[in-house]
């Protein structure tokens, strides 16, 4: 049998949270008062601009808002995405999603996670749903305290395609055969480098693309 | 005044065989969601359905004899015991069509056999809807197939459908001596006893297909739902000459030896249409001023309505089927005397072959209840359904033409449907070889986890059977020279399906004469209702 893979999106396909309410978890565990306040209130106050840079552009959404995670120190981040996977994520997990899971690993399918969100707070859920891999934006770190910055190239709309291209060729699995799952039109590029793509719990955009490219559409909700 | 021969045929109620002539009545043909109103040339051979045969007088009456007489086991009560694990497996919502007025035939059973179960002390029950890889029913679906009452009693955790794909679901018992998968339900084979409650509409249905197709998995269905067993059936509506139906015996078979098996058969009389449509029923001969003036207004209301305002109008009218017979006991002792009632009702005698057979294709198949007909099941429904409907010997020659009255749409249902939308778009512009579709794609739609997340999740069709919709068409496919689609309204569909289209029926008779020469015999069967021909040398 053809070695394939299914990528799964995470953040409205497999879990109804998002990026914006992981940090928010961050911020509420500042560990100060102080700390608590200080970066909800920051983020609070950002939320227009945040919203704004979304929808023009997801790269610069991304890498404005990693901003946020600055001075924060790795060996937190590492524990607190534990406490996050049981207090925000496993909560969040749609119902069906490991069904989905399980039915493309039957299928003979590599499982990876593919998403816009940090590594450390996708490796735990990854874990909890059975992926074989993850390929996620990794924060960079100098002295053990995150700088803001993440290491380029940003995982998010077009580079998620180049991402699982590369994945596949260097795993020696076939595109054409493999599958991928999104919930959002920012996936676009995803959805159309691979042989098999469905949208998942789609958003309007997305939902109009993949009625016209008759890719089959799921909800997991 | 109406000249004494037509006033003859009036009552001549029996003759299902009627050759056109100058002054016979134009024909009603189901056209999708329309209706055509056709004259047809001269010596145009119309196939009417039987009329419907008399109902059992009292189907409760008729259920528990059957209980308490079946064939070849001990009576239904003397197999119960106090404690006891048993399952009850119910025909899906394919069956019969359309639904029919409530109550539904496995209510009325159900209601005698659940009161028999308590009274025995049997509490362990559970009702499997027997889908295969069908659709889930809809909880409202379920709830109308079984009442109120027996739905709130069971429903959710002892009435559901069967999940083929569910990896802790399926039981494997030995293989057939020819090497088929036996797969079933892990509830019914664990049972003490299974009881099927069936609706034998075609002869196609019930007997060994029950269990070991309706609560199977792809795998052991893969045995019989391919190409070459098509292929090897001279019709699969006529059980003797059908190979689908040997492979199905020898698995059922099996079954029976691993499980107690107690089936209960209903068959219905063909009495689809009633009242405001009830003249959908007749012969155009005897139709009578009210029935044109219904069919006019019917006509006008459906040509005013769009096309899925349309099908919700035709979808809502139940059919007022009666049951005529009720057999119950072991598997084949049951199902032959079902046989003998199916027969009785739907077999119509016809003499001789056409060269061209024209049908009308309605709105509905078993796989479109509440949905849409897409091109795939309009070409199931033609070259499937209808061609097969015979008894061994098809209604029209070899190398013949099929004449299918229906627009072609290209519409889908992606609820019901998904795994059809693509096999139609990406499969079928490669290649209509069903073998080279059944090697190079089955299993990769079979296994995408998209189609049986849909499947186990949603309620949709499994992404193997779209190609069964393909095999169904397979021994048509063969046999007939020419497939034309009388009134398609756009190029591609028929393209793709590999068959050519006119604007009219007239335009399509023409077309047909072309290929198979002006003297050409024509057939009409006016079916549905439905009926099986039984060509006559």
């Amino acid at each position: 049998m053809t070695a394939k893979a299914a990528f799964y999106d995470v953040d409205g396909t497999l879990v109804r949270t998002n990026i914006v309410h992981t940090y928010a978890y961050y911020a509420m565990n500042r560990g100060t008062l102080s700390g608590i306040a200080g970066r909800t209130l920051a983020a609070a106050a950002q939320v227009p601009l945040y919203a704004a840079l979304d929808l023009v552009n997801r790269k610069w959404f991304n890498e404005y808002f990693y901003r946020a995670y600055a001075g924060l120190s790795e060996d937190r981040l590492v524990v607190l995405g534990e406490e996050m996977l049981e207090d925000v994520l496993k909560p969040a997990v749609f119902p069906k999603a490991k069904d989905l899971i399980d039915e493309a690993r039957r299928a003979g399918c590599r499982i990876v996670f593919i998403t816009g969100a940090l590594d450390f707070t996708v490796a735990p859920l990854a874990r909890l749903l059975g992926a074989d891999d993850v390929i996620a934006n990794k924060m960079q770190f100098v002295g053990g305290i995150a700088t803001g910055k993440v290491i380029p190239p940003i995982i998010e709309g077009a580079n998620k395609a180049h991402a699982i291209r590369d994945y596949c060729v260097r795993h020696g699995l076939a595109l054409d055969q493999s599958f991928a799952y999104s919930d959002s039109f920012s996936d676009y590029a995803m959805l159309a480098m691979v042989g098999r793509p469905t949208a998942v719990n789609p958003d309007v955009r997305l939902r109009s693309i993949a009625r016209a490219y008759h890719w089959p559409v799921l909800d997991l909700r | 005044m109406r000249p004494l021969k037509t006033l003859k045929r009036l009552y001549d109620e029996n003759n299902q065989v009627v050759v056109t002539e100058k002054g016979s009545p134009p024909r009603v043909i189901f056209h999708g969601e329309d209706f055509l109103l056709e004259d047809l040339p001269l010596g145009t051979r119309v196939v009417f359905a039987r009329l419907p045969l008399q109902p059992v007088p009292n189907p409760k009456a008729a259920i528990r004899w059957a209980l308490n007489h079946p064939e070849g086991m001990d009576p239904l009560h003397a197999l119960l015991r106090p404690g006891m694990k048993v399952t009850i497996a119910l025909d899906d919502i394919s069956l019969p069509l359309p639904p029919m007025v409530t109550p539904d035939a496995r209510q009325t059973v159900l209601e005698i056999v659940l009161e028999l179960l308590a009274d025995s002390g049997v509490d362990d029950v559970h009702l499997v809807i027997a889908n295969a890889l069908h659709r889930r029913m809809t909880e409202g679906e379920m709830k109308r197939m079984v009442g109120e009452k027996i739905f709130d009693a069971f429903y959710p955790d002892r009435y559901y459908n069967h999940d083929a794909e569910d990896p802790n679901g399926m039981v494997e018992l030995e293989h057939t001596a020819q090497g088929e998968v036996v797969a079933i339900n892990r509830r019914a084979a664990d049972s003490d006893l299974l009881i099927y409650v069936n609706i034998n509409l075609v002869p196609m249905d019930g007997g060994h297909k029950s269990v070991g197709t309706g609560l199977a998995n792809y795998a052991s269905l893969r045995a019989h739902h391919n190409p070459k067993t098509i292929r090897d059936s001279e019709s699969y509506m006529e059980p003797s000459k059908s190979a689908l139906h040997r492979s199905t015996e020898r698995i059922g078979r099996v079954i029976d030896q691993h499980l107690k098996v107690f089936h209960i058969e209903t068959v219905l009389n063909n009495r689809m249409f009633d009242g405001a449509t009830g003249f959908l029923g007749k012969r155009e001969e005897d139709f009578t001023e009210v029935d044109r003036l219904k069919f006019e207004v019917l006509r006008y209301t459906l040509s005013k309505l769009p096309r899925v305002a349309k099908r919700k109008l035709l979808m809502s009218i139940p059919a007022p089927y009666d049951i005529i017979a009720v057999n119950a006991g072991a598997t084949e002792p049951c199902h032959e005397k079902t046989l003998e009632a199916c027969w009785r009702q739907y077999s119509v005698p016809v003499q001789g072959q056409s060269d061209i057979v024209i049908w009308g294709v309605p709105y509905i198949s078993p796989y479109n209840v509440n949905s849409i007909l897409n091109p795939l099941l309009v070409q199931v429904m033609g070259l499937g359904y209808l061609f097969n409907l015979n008894r061994g010997i098809p209604l029209v020659k070899k190398g013949g033409v099929v004449i299918l009255c229906h627009p072609a749409y290209d519409e889908f249902d992606p609820e019901h449907h998904p795994s059809y939308i693509e096999f139609f778009n990406r499969l079928l512009p490669e290649t209509r070889d069903a073998m080279v579709l059944e090697h190079k794609y089955e299993q990769e739609f079979a296994t995408n986890p998209s189609y049986v997340h849909l499947y186990r999740k949603g309620h949709a069709y499994h992404g193997a059977h779209p190609f069964y919709m393909w095999y169904w068409g397979e021994n048509g496919r063969q046999h007939v020279g020419k497939v034309i689609v009388a009134g398609a309204e756009n190029n591609h569909v028929p393209e793709l399906l590999g068959w050519e289209r006119t604007d009219t029926l007239a335009e399509a008779i023409d077309l047909a004469r072309g290929a198979v020469g002006r003297s050409a015999s024509i057939t009409l069967v006016k079916s549905a209702p439905i009926l099986q021909t039984d060509v006559r040398l």
